[in-house]
């Protein structure tokens, strides 16, 4: 029975616990009932576990509005769109951030976001929006490509690769490791690179190009941590043996950003050929019948800003969409962003993903 | 109003408030039976159901074509196939690997004997993408392994190749599933009575024929527990399979958080959940007709009287070669973490071994707002943990005193109860984590973004961890014991207190070590509902390790260092916890 008790007594505590993360309203002694009382409402921001900010700017926005940002991470962003499907009756936030263009048509075809035409639009170019319902806004952008060991090839003599099909030249056997497309969203956004590059159809498809890679001794690992800490050459520490890795390219800034020695140059280097990388746009909209939607469309405007948009690179390693945002230093030494990465339509991405994975697992695993 | 006037009435003591021993005893029982009961129908059945209606019905007809392609194409068969092979495989090497410790264990005593045992636990409470790290850093193409092979055999190319092979799957699942043998087997062994093994041997059985004949018949409850936790573990395994095993490996689980997340095929998800449920639901229902067979209510003897000093050059060897086969096996990985977690700034030009990386985990260099100091991560997990050991253990503690009660009326619910009781670590993560989300959005059940969600995922987790390490020693408890206290006038409460709490108090401890590590490592439950002020360890080190860089590199490592010390810690805490006024058995 004392056991009992103490569960009850924890059971309490942690529900004390749970109550103390969300403020409690801090209400403003009221002067008549002419006056409405004052308090600190609350926005829900529904985002994946990658989602960063600094206190700083959150601290702005929840200044200025006087509210509170409640922020609930809902696993990748893979997880994070279903569950916002599935509790679309009720939803669990007031905002979601972090669909991006793989995972855009299913959001809009579930039918979970309200179109808000935010004012802030007009300071993001054209390209990046893909609804012309305005349901879905862009926030930033990032390039999944190719990345190289610089030193593993200066010290064999051997060029980096440039292009797609470098990779399968008899000189790059066995040198890279990319991602399953079937379980990881930059394995699949690399697996698209080369649909929108090769194509469906002809003798040199996608399909043809694969085959081929496989052919030069391409690893496949299950998602980026283990590729990119395991096998890549630079990540492991030499413990790997590819100097080839299928990343970012934000990853060069990134290893700058997160090293100790003082870096001249990058130490990893990225592939830009035309049509090698695959351009990641994530989106922020309004959940249907969100009781709070003018604190949502601030938050909307807000993440859209300048603001929110320089504090992106350093947190989330991705490009801000707004094109008044200043990069950051390390960004804007060490980044490169690809002229023309490939393009596949978001629309035929959903209908087609599922076949497409399908024939590069036959293609590349069995 | 009346009955508790009456029930206070009954208290022999003047003055005495309502006591324990004094609620009859049909009241005790039926609160056995409706607490673990409620709370597996609350947070498990609901949910679970929610989510099958829910993913069947959009196809109406309860998902024909789902059936269809299930049982048509070759493809899930096989799945199905390999899913059943490698946990089969994965158990069968488990139990032969950890037999040898678990004997070890429960006769001999030590020096460091806690240690050892702490230690092997550990690589529970480790998330794989940790653990790829140090198998790759042990094991892989440029790995410690294999260079020293190389520079001893004078190769140029390794000569192991693990990578991404089924040896390396089994070896993981060996590496993690370890413990799980060694304490309930280790720990049920130790109370069996040397006797009559010694009387086999003075009959002149050699000592292999007394182990299979007498020793091993009476291991039986706990080896087939062990083996079944282990199987379904293996079964639904998810992360070793991906990061170990690589992508041509796909198991049920794997396939389920494919068609799930990736494209959002919730009835063939469901199907499959459904699927991957009912092998470890026959396997406990076989299992449990087997054991109300074979369990024998034994004599047992406590430890003192089992256990003795290794002498004999013989049992030195035995005894010390099998520690350092355990050391070998399970905690030369663990020490390629911590040792890297020190040395890895070594290419970043910093004195080795150093404690930057440490250093750097009190730093917030980008004021990101979801910095979290590493205390407080502590803090989080261990919470956490604490908070589902006592939940698990009181209710398994209740359930298992259902499943081993001897009276007529329960014998039927028992053979009900027990398989559903598994079910929970049969069913898919993912699948259960979406149920959640789908069935407890309303008040007073509005759970979705609390954090006490996670300690119920995290209890439901580790309840049959308890129930298995517990029922074996409550089976064995010799019902004349009962019978005896009951006559000479002990209420059944006391009688609980003063026979079974005593003889089982260690198995409760086993329980108890795997709730809180269930609970420090678990990482699945904990991300698809995290709220990022309030994270664990292993989402932290996932975090590290979600971005390029160095220090993140090495932040992740002396976080997981972290992670290990405090598991370490607790365990050495638990071994030193006991109930008060509970006699040592």
């Amino acid at each position: 029975m004392r056991q009992m008790l103490s569960v009850v007594t924890v059971l309490v505590l942690l529900n004390g616990c749970g109550k103390a993360g969300v403020p409690a309203p801090t209400s403003m002694p009221t002067a008549g009932p002419t006056e409405t009382p004052v308090q600190a409402r609350t926005v829900r921001l529904m985002t994946h576990d990658s989602f960063e900010i600094s206190e700083a700017v959150l601290a702005a926005f929840e200044q200025q509005h006087h509210a509170k940002v409640e922020i609930l991470e809902a696993g990748d962003a893979g997880v994070m769109l279903n569950q916002a499907i599935l509790s679309k009756d009720n939803p669990l936030a007031d905002v979601l951030y972090g669909v991006d263009n793989t995972l855009l048509s299913r959001a809009l075809h579930a039918d979970i976001l309200e179109p808000y035409a935010s004012p802030l639009l007009a300071e993001i170019p054209d390209h990046l929006e893909l609804d012309p319902q305005h349901r879905a806004l862009p926030v930033d952008y990032g390039d999944v490509c190719l990345n190289y060991d610089k030193r593993w090839f200066a010290d064999h003599g051997l060029a980096p690769p440039t292009h797609l099909e470098d990779l399968i030249k008899p000189a790059y056997r066995g040198l890279t490791v990319v991602e399953d497309a079937a379980s990881s969203s930059p394995g699949l956004a690399f697996l698209l690179a080369t649909v929108g590059y090769f194509g469906e159809t002809g003798d040199n498809n996608f399909l043809a190009y694969w085959a081929k890679l496989r052919d030069n001794g391409v690893l496949v690992a299950s998602d980026w941590e283990t590729a990119y800490w395991t096998h890549f050459t630079y990540g492991s520490k030499g413990e790997g043996d590819r100097p080839i890795v299928v990343s970012y390219a934000s990853s060069p800034p990134v290893e700058v950003y997160f090293s100790e020695e003082p870096f001249e140059e990058a130490p990893t280097g990225v592939v830009v050929g035309d049509g090698s990388c695959f351009r990641q746009i994530e989106f922020v909209g309004i959940l249907k019948g969100t009781p709070n939607r003018d604190l949502a469309t601030a938050w909307v405007d807000f993440m859209l800003g300048k603001t929110f948009q320089e504090d992106i690179p350093l947190h989330m390693f991705m490009f801000p969409a707004n094109r008044n945002a200043q990069l950051p230093e390390v960004f804007a030494r060490f980044a490169i962003i690809p002229e023309r990465p490939a393009e596949v339509d978001y629309e035929v991405i959903e209908a087609r993903r599922e076949k497409w994975v399908e024939a590069w697992t036959e293609v590349v695993l069995r | 109003m009346q009955g508790a006037g009456r029930i206070q009435g009954a208290g022999r003591r003047q003055g005495a408030g309502l006591r324990i021993q004094d609620v009859p005893g049909h009241v005790l029982r039926s609160a056995l039976v409706i607490l673990p009961g409620s709370f597996l129908l609350v947070f498990y059945f609901y949910p679970l159901l929610t989510i099958l209606m829910t993913s069947f019905a959009p196809t109406g007809r309860f998902g024909l074509e789902v059936v269809a392609q299930l049982l048509f194409t070759s493809y899930y068969p096989r799945i199905i196939g390999f899913t059943f092979w490698q946990a089969a495989l994965s158990t069968l090497l488990t139990v032969a690997l950890a037999l040898p410790g678990a004997y070890v264990f429960a006769r001999y005593t030590f020096p460091a004997r806690s240690l050892v045992q702490a230690l092997t636990t550990i690589p529970f409470v480790l998330p794989t993408v940790v653990v790829a790290l140090a198998f790759t850093a042990l094991v892989g193409p440029r790995g410690a392994l294999n260079l020293a092979l190389m520079r001893l055999l004078k190769l140029t190319s390794p000569p192991l190749n693990l990578q991404y092979s089924l040896a390396l799957i089994l070896l993981a699942h060996v590496f993690y599933n370890y413990t799980l043998v060694l304490r309930i087997v280790g720990n049920y062994w130790a109370n069996l009575d040397p006797g009559l093994e010694e009387a086999a041997r003075v009959l002149g059985a050699s000592r292999l024929r007394a182990f299979v004949e007498v020793t091993l018949p009476l291991l039986v409850p706990a080896l087939g527990a062990a083996a079944l936790l282990v199987f379904t573990f293996c079964f639904t395994s998810f992360g070793v399979i991906l990061m170990l095993g690589g992508p041509r490996f796909v198991t049920l689980e794997v396939e389920i958080y494919r068609q799930t997340v990736h494209y959002l095929n919730l009835p063939l998800a469901a199907a499959l959940s459904v699927v991957q449920m009912m092998f470890p639901l026959a396997l406990v229902g076989l299992y449990t007709r087997l054991q109300t067979r074979l369990t024998l209510p034994l004599e047992l003897r406590p430890r003192h009287v089992t256990q003795q000093r290794a002498r004999s050059l013989y049992q030195r060897f035995l005894v010390w070669g099998s520690v350092a086969f355990m050391l070998a096996l399970l905690v030369t990985p663990l020490a390629a973490l911590v040792e890297r977690s020190f040395t890895l700034g070594a290419q970043a030009g910093q004195a080795v071994p150093s404690l930057y990386f440490y250093r750097q985990l009190f730093e917030n260099p980008r004021r990101s707002a979801f910095y979290v100091p590493p205390i407080a991560a502590i803090r989080n997990s261990v919470g956490f943990a604490l908070a589902t050991v006592v939940l698990a253990v009181t209710l398994g503690l209740m359930a298992a005193t259902v499943l081993a009660s001897q009276a007529a009326g329960l014998r039927g619910l028992v053979r009900w109860l027990d398989p559903l009781l598994m079910l929970p670590l049969g069913t898919s993560a993912v699948t259960l984590g979406l149920g959640y989300i789908l069935a407890l959005d309303e008040p007073p059940l509005n759970l979705r973004t609390s954090p006490l969600l996670v300690v119920l995922a995290h209890s439901l987790v580790a309840l049959p961890f308890v129930v298995r390490s517990v029922l074996p020693a409550l089976r064995s408890i010799n019902p004349r014991l009962r019978e005896a206290a009951a006559i000479l006038g002990a209420s059944p409460w006391r009688v609980w207190w003063e026979i079974d709490l005593p003889i089982v108090a260690r198995a409760v401890l086993v329980g108890a070590v795997f709730a809180f590590t269930i609970s420090l490592g678990e990482f699945g439950a904990t991300s698809l509902i995290a709220r990022p002020e309030r994270p664990t360890l292993p989402v932290a080190i996932y975090r590290f390790l979600s971005r390029p860089g160095i220090t993140n590199y090495g932040q992740a490592l002396a976080m997981s260092t972290l992670l290990m010390a405090v598991c370490t810690l607790g365990f050495l805490v638990m071994e030193r916890f006991r109930v008060r006024g509970v006699g040592e058995f």
